[in-house]
């Protein structure tokens, strides 16, 4: 009777093994197979049903806590959680009876009772799930009255605010930061108490939250958003007497059309500048051009570490996140991190003394913004190394999602702007600073520029297939005129503490596993999964294929470029030979490198 | 050989033990009759009369004994041979019953898991082991495949007494069959129903028998260690697991190769930290892992994936003291016990409104009616039974139409209460059915773990409604709102607490439904319990005119001269019951309904 | 959110080594969290933030984890507590029998909340969940001494022999 489909494995299939094996069961009476080991919710959406989740977020592990995924079993008395249930052969599921939908009505209704009902004054409005949950499941906001949180709002982190009224304790947050192996945010009290927060309810400020907004960019609502800092950015562009200027982080091109209605991997490098302008910037830089800067100050630094023999490994410097991450939890490392400048301070630093000067303008004048895939750059750009003679060298960062926000509010149709180009002479940028955002782009754009340095020659490849990829620790040996140099890509911050962790156990066995006791020479690490592609500024997405499509825009960015080393970019090269001096030098060093202190882990 | 059992269980410690044996011993001492051995026992069973002072081989009972009561406990009877009438049971005619066989609440029981408990000091491995204490073990250990134990075990037809009544062997068996290593066993001490006490009492009078079981559940499903979760209120039964843990390995009855064979097994004492969530098993199991007890969805089952991700085995304490009989003795005796479906005997925990609270074991299958009039002595002050509530906080109340129905895990599930771990609450007619099931509700909103919002949001919601009710605001819409809504958090929550949460308002609601609608619409509390639907009236039979209701009243309602009837003044009482309190003549009566401007507290409306 | 004392203690006080010795004896394990909070709150009295700081450290695991866990458990104290520390059951059986009134009436003697110390530190209210002592209900505790079957009117005797 019933007829068998086979549905279309896809992803799913090749996540779960190469060998798919398949069971048979029946979903809303079709009978269909799907492969083992994959959850209800799973086999439904290959079946074509969106069972409606909240807790459940693709890239942490499951908690089946909040209810909103129910489905009916047969044969067993209470509804299961579709997010965390096995399939089965021969369970017959239904994913929309009217047990079920009134089930999931019921757990919004509660969970809207102690929510504050004020979607039009939250950041969320609009991109929240709790919101769109409602909407879909035609919840009564109205049929439970409860007290809500009286939890203050924490605003202390320059990156980060936390409004727990609007907190659903659906947990995300708290696995998002445990993975990452920070552990700031957890649970606390129990029952109707429960608070989601750090330990004594301390303020993010004051404990170890290294920023990196993983924990933003999951909550499913308002209770953990990035620190607006969009009016700021208005105020001062309408101030005649700034002078506002504006860079852009390369992941930033591939994601913001996502936030505004594209589809994800679209490239809008050109029109972005066009909206910049039309905000009102008065120079639109491109962040890459520091990157650049960043390789050669970097490839420098590490081929005098490697001559003189240390401090070994060289770990890079880049990611806001993981320099945090070093000072709380591994400050013995700092001494091998490099000294650089992110590609963003180094930008703020020109900024406000090359360009202030080759332009004649004040440099307490300018208001120096950067747009950044990244709530850490926030917070980089609030430290006191981070400027000088009292003067920021960035003044206000904006995420990804503000400035899809700010563009919104201009009311410019970003799909049918023309495309523009950066302004020079801080807009000019090689293929190599493209990959930055993306995990083991540093390294690769760093090896490039080594290799040519130290073997003269060129690379016959400029794509280290060993260093693109997914996995959590990647590694390749770089053979330099004789001299093997072993290297390793780390991204996320569990597998940063794994990583190290492994390094200082035990002797060099180098038949183990990465990171086991191995002596490294080199080492790039990026605080976020994925890069900055993945970074905790970037649009929300709940499909973890969006960070590939924007991995794919860059790599695309970088083929495509004529020049695709740093060390080769023209104005580089030339801003050291009419300004900067000697790479490496004094003036670099005053200008282009920082510092770093050791905190508590708490 | 005379031995002069002194109960030491936590009833008869708080009524005062321990000077009683002090006394003893001296007396004994003094008077030295011969061959007489003074001995601390765990629950001997009847906890309301203690302490209570057993003397075997005759078995001759002693009620309430205070410390003075020694001297002629040793002199008349363990010298003279004449037993001490003035302390021995009475019945309710004011017979004497001097030894346990003349006495319903003992003649009437089948200990089994209780074959120990009050006969042997519990901090004595000796003492078990004269009583054939791990032979069981040394049994399995030495001759038994794994696979024969968990035959005997489903032979017996044992199912968990920690309340869903799984059978034990299809646990076990599920536990042997996974290949990983290594295994856990753990048992389930947490005991958190308030009002049941069984497995407090096993642990502080038979201690080994809980380790030895464990033990032979270890061998059966291939686990070399084992935990007991103990709750932390329990210090004494800690103390007493402490002794016999350190006795059992010191005599090589637990630890490396046991009995000369390659069977290794440890045991770890865990304490919890006051959450009854922790008795859940994946709760359990996150609190061992020194984590909050925040149960996970099932499946992935303990038995696969427990412990720190290995296969683990958790039960009851019951459970397992049954295991070393089962083995000993075969399964067919325990088998022969009980209902087709379950098997045995089950211990209950009586207490609330009835004569002898304490500790009882009957075998399933046993009614109500036997186990609370003909055991427990009826409900004190001729007060009429209104029901029975098993399963604690999970469970529901049973009202006396069913008071026939034998008891198992079966027939409680088809009356909408659960056997749960045999807590067993008495109610007479002076309880509020409505105040019973917010009582409930209000224990189960707090020990929410919070972690899925049927349970943490969906029970305040219910408990809002009652509140309500209570408090007589009560709204026409109400009880079907309580019903749907226990219904759904019946069906959504994620682990056992939140699922059964409803059920004592649901069990109250089926029974008792008139009584949610007196305190709805007709604003009565008809037990009188209620504060804002009852009244405070003076009886002016009773009152003596004393005054002291009067001072204490806030007030100030109450009016009246020295040595004359009293009387209050219904449009100014606030209900607070303070008068009730300090009255020494038991005048002030809180009566059912909203009586304003009762004319003068007349003797119909005092009294009842 | 209550407010926690910030009290602060000295490194050098002798308890915290003994905390040290507590967590090694437990093989700086994590699973033993609750047995080290346990010891901590016998050493301490409660459980003041530097100890969890410290505990966390030593088992090597996030201070939100273990703050996490010190306030799920009933057990755990995060503040100071009074000298003598006052139980009453609100376990079925002793509710029943009038355990809630001894809980107003207490409430009301003492001027504290449940879960509360008396002003000047000498009681410390709690409402407990079944003492085990069901056959004598209602049951409280003063620094477990029990006191069975107990009436509003016996209170003033038990209160005055603890000071
Ligand atoms: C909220 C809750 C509390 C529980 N408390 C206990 C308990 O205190 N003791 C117990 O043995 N089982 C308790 N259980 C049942 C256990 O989860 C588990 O089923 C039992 O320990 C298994 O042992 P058994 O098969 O021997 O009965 C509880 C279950 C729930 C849902
Ligand atoms: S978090 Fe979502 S549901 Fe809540 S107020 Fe904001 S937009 Fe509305
Ligand atoms: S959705 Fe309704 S309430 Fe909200 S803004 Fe539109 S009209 Fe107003
Ligand atoms: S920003 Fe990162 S470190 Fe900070 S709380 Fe969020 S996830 Fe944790
Ligand atoms: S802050 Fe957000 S992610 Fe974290 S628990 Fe609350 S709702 Fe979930
Ligand atoms: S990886 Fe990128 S987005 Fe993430 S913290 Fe580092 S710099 Fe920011
Ligand atoms: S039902 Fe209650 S106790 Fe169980 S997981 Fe949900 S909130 Fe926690
Ligand atoms: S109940 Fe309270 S207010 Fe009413 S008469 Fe008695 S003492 Fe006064
Ligand atoms: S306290 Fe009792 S006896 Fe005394 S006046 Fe009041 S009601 Fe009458
Ligand atoms: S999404 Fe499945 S339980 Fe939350
Ligand atoms: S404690 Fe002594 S009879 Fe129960
Ligand atoms: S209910 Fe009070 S001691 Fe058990």
């Amino acid at each position: 009777m019933a007829v068998t489909e086979r549905l279309p494995l896809g992803r799913v299939a090749e996540e779960v093994r190469p060998e798919v094996e398949l069971v048979t069961l029946t979903i809303d009476g079709r009978v269909v197979q799907v492969p083992a080991g994959i959850t209800l919710l799973e086999a439904a959406r290959l079946a074509g049903m969106r069972i409606p989740t909240l807790c459940h977020h693709p890239a942490l592990p499951p908690e089946g806590a909040c209810r909103v995924c129910l489905v009916e079993v047969e044969g067993r008395s209470n509804l299961v959680p579709s997010c965390q249930f096995p399939v089965a052969d021969g369970l017959r599921v239904r994913t929309n009876s009217p047990v079920v939908r009134e089930a999931r009505r019921t757990v919004v209704e509660l969970l809207l009772a102690r929510h504050p009902h004020d979607c039009l004054g939250c950041v969320r409005n609009g991109s929240c799930e709790l919101q769109e949950l409602a909407r879909q499941v035609g919840a009564d906001p109205d049929r439970f009255q409860g007290q809500p949180s009286s939890v203050p709002v924490d605003d202390s982190s320059p990156a980060l605010v936390r409004d727990p009224a609007r907190c659903i304790l659906c947990g995300r947050c708290v696995r998002a930061c445990s993975l990452q192996a920070v552990g700031a945010l957890g649970y606390a009290y129990r029952g109707l108490a429960t608070t989601v927060g750090p330990a004594f309810s301390h303020r993010l400020a004051e404990v170890s939250c290294v920023a990196c907004g993983q924990c933003a960019s999951v909550c499913p609502v308002g209770a953990i958003v990035e620190r607006d800092d969009t009016a700021r950015v208005w105020e001062a562009l309408a101030d005649p007497a700034r002078y506002v200027v504006v860079q852009v982080a390369p992941a930033v091109r591939a994601s913001l059309g996502e936030a505004l209605g594209l589809p994800p991997g679209t490239p809008v490098t050109g029109k972005l500048v066009t909206a910049l302008r039309r905000l009102g910037f008065r120079q639109v830089f491109d962040t890459e051009f520091t990157a650049d800067l960043t390789i050669v100050e970097e490839a420098n630094e590490f081929l005098h570490r490697l001559a003189e023999g240390g401090p070994l490994p060289m770990f890079t410097s880049c990611s806001a996140g993981w320099v945090k991450f070093c000072e709380h939890f591994f400050p013995s490392r700092l001494p091998q991190v490099s000294t650089c400048k992110s590609p963003q301070q180094m930008m703020g630093a020109l900024v406000k003394t090359y360009f202030a000067e080759v332009q004649q303008v004040d440099p307490d004048s300018i208001f120096s913004v950067s747009v950044m895939p990244c709530t850490a750059k926030k917070l980089e750009a609030a430290r006191p190394e981070m400027g000088g003679g009292g003067r920021r060298d960035v003044d206000a960062v904006l995420t990804t999602r503000e400035l899809a926000r700010m563009i919104r509010e201009a009311g410019l149709d970003l799909a049918a702007l023309p495309e523009d180009r950066f302004d020079p002479p801080l807009g000019a940028a090689t293929g190599a600073a493209s990959v930055f955002g993306v995990t083991g782009g540093v390294m690769e754009a760093a090896l490039r520029t080594v290799y040519e340095w130290v073997t003269g020659s060129e690379l016959g490849t400029l794509e280290f297939a060993a260093l693109r990829g997914w996995e959590g620790v990647r590694e390749a040996t770089i053979h330099l005129d004789g001299q093997r140099v072993r290297v390793a890509v780390v991204h996320g911050l569990g597998n940063a503490a794994r990583f190290l962790r492994a390094l200082e156990e035990g002797a060099p066995s180098p038949a183990e596993g990465p990171g086991q006791g191995r002596p490294y020479h080199f080492v790039e690490i990026m605080a976020c999964p994925g890069g900055c592609v993945g970074g905790g500024g970037q649009p929300y997405a709940l499909d973890p294929e969006v960070k590939r499509a924007r991995a794919a825009v860059l790599y695309r960015e970088d083929s495509s470029r004529r020049l695709r080393l740093s060390h080769r970019n023209p104005t580089v090269q030339w801003l050291y030979r009419h300004w900067l001096g000697e790479v490496g030098g004094e003036k670099a060093h005053r200008l282009l490198h920082t510092t770093y202190q050791p905190r508590e882990p708490y | 050989m005379r031995r002069v059992l002194v109960c030491g269980g936590a009833g008869c410690v708080s009524s005062g033990c321990a000077a009683v044996r002090d006394a003893l011993l001296a007396r004994v001492a003094e008077a030295s009759p011969a061959g007489v051995e003074v001995v601390v026992t765990g629950c001997i069973g009847a906890c309301a009369l203690g302490p209570l002072v057993l003397v075997e081989p005759e078995d001759v009972l002693y009620c309430r004994v205070r410390p003075d009561d020694a001297r002629e406990i040793v002199e008349s009877h363990l010298v003279g041979g004449r037993v001490v009438e003035r302390l021995a049971w009475r019945d309710a005619e004011g017979r004497v019953c001097p030894t346990l066989a003349d006495i319903p609440f003992f003649a009437r029981q089948v200990k089994l898991v209780l074959r120990n408990c009050g006969r042997i000091d519990p901090e004595d491995v000796d003492e078990y082991l004269e009583r054939g204490g791990y032979r069981a073990l040394e049994e399995v250990v030495t001759r038994w495949t794994p696979a024969r134990v968990i035959e005997a075990v489903e032979a017996a037809g044992l199912r968990g007494r920690g309340g869903a009544g799984f059978p034990t062997a299809r646990k076990w068996e599920f536990a042997r069959r996974e290949p990983e290593r290594p295994k856990y066993v753990v048992c389930n001490a947490d005991e958190g129903d308030p009002g049941a006490f069984m497995d407090r009492s096993v642990l502080e009078g038979d201690p080994h028998s809980v380790l030895e079981g464990l033990a032979i559940a270890g061998y059966a499903i291939g686990a070399e260690k084992g935990f007991v979760y103990v709750r932390a209120e329990y210090p004494l039964a800690l103390s007493r697991l402490e002794i016999a843990l350190a006795q059992a390995y010191e005599r090589g009855l637990l630890g490396r190769r046991l009995f000369g064979t390659d069977f290794n097994f440890d045991v770890e004492v865990r304490v919890g930290a006051g959450a009854f969530v922790c008795g859940e098993e994946t709760a359990l199991l996150a609190s061992l892992e020194g984590r909050r007890g925040m149960p996970r969805p099932r499946p992935p089952f303990p038995a696969r994936s427990g412990y720190l991700g290995h296969p683990t085995v958790i039960n009851n304490v019951e459970t397992l003291a049954n295991v070393p009989l089962i083995i000993r003795e075969g399964p067919e005796k325990f088998a022969s016990l009980g209902t087709e479906k379950s098997r045995g005997t089950k211990v209950f925990a009586l207490a609330g409104k009835i004569n002898l609270t304490g500790l009882v074991e009957v075998p399933m299958g046993t009614t109500l009616r036997e186990i609370i009039f003909d055991i427990g002595g009826g409900i004190p002050g001729g007060k009429r039974f209104k029901a029975a509530q098993t399963g604690g906080p999970s469970g529901g109340c049973i009202p006396a139409q069913f008071l026939d129905v034998p008891v198992d895990y079966e027939s409680l599930a088809g009356l909408g209460s659960i056997m749960g771990s045999g807590g067993l609450i008495v109610l007479d007619e002076d309880t509020c059915m409505v105040d019973v099931a917010r009582f409930f509700l209000q224990f189960t909103r707090d020990e929410s773990c919070g972690k899925c919002p049927p349970c943490r949001e969906g029970i305040p919601q219910m408990l809002a409604i009652l509140d309500r009710i209570v408090a007589g605001r009560g709204r026409e819409t109400d009880l079907e709102d309580l019903e749907r809504l226990g219904r759904f958090i019946k069906l959504t929550a994620l682990c056992g607490l939140g699922q059964t949460a409803p059920n004592p308002v649901l069990s109250t609601l089926r029974y008792f439904r008139s009584e949610y609608e007196a305190h709805i619409f007709r604003q009565e509390c008809p037990a009188a319990v209620c504060r804002s639907l009852t009244s405070f009236v003076v009886d002016r039979a009773e009152c003596m005119g004393c005054g002291a209701c009067t001072r204490v009243c806030p007030a100030g309602a109450i009016s009246g001269r020295v040595k004359e009837p009293h009387e209050i003044d219904q449009e100014k009482c606030i209900r607070c019951g303070q008068c009730r309190t300090v009255c020494a003549f038991s005048a002030v009566h809180q009566v059912p309904g909203r009586a304003v401007a009762v004319a003068t507290g007349g003797s119909g409306h005092g009294s009842h | 959110m209550p407010v926690l004392p910030a009290e602060c203690l000295e490194e050098s006080d002798p308890r915290f080594a003994r905390l040290d010795e507590v967590i090694e004896r437990y093989g700086r394990n994590p699973s033993a969290l609750i047995q080290v909070l346990h010891e901590a709150q016998k050493l301490f009295g409660y459980l003041p933030e530097q100890v969890q700081m410290r505990v966390a450290r030593r088992l090597g695991l996030p201070v939100s984890h273990v703050f996490g866990v010190s306030t799920f458990y009933a057990l755990f104290s995060l503040r100071p507590v009074g000298r003598h520390r006052i139980q009453v059951c609100m376990g079925t059986a002793c509710y029943v029998k009038g355990g809630e009134q001894l809980l107003a009436d207490l409430q009301e003697r003492l001027g504290v909340g449940i879960g509360e110390t008396t002003a000047d530190g000498r009681f410390e209210l709690q409402a407990a969940r079944c003492l085990g002592c069901c056959g004598l209900s209602p049951v409280i505790t003063v620094d477990g001494d029990v006191y069975a079957e107990c009436k509003p009117r016996l209170l003033p005797a038990i209160l005055k022999k603890y000071d």
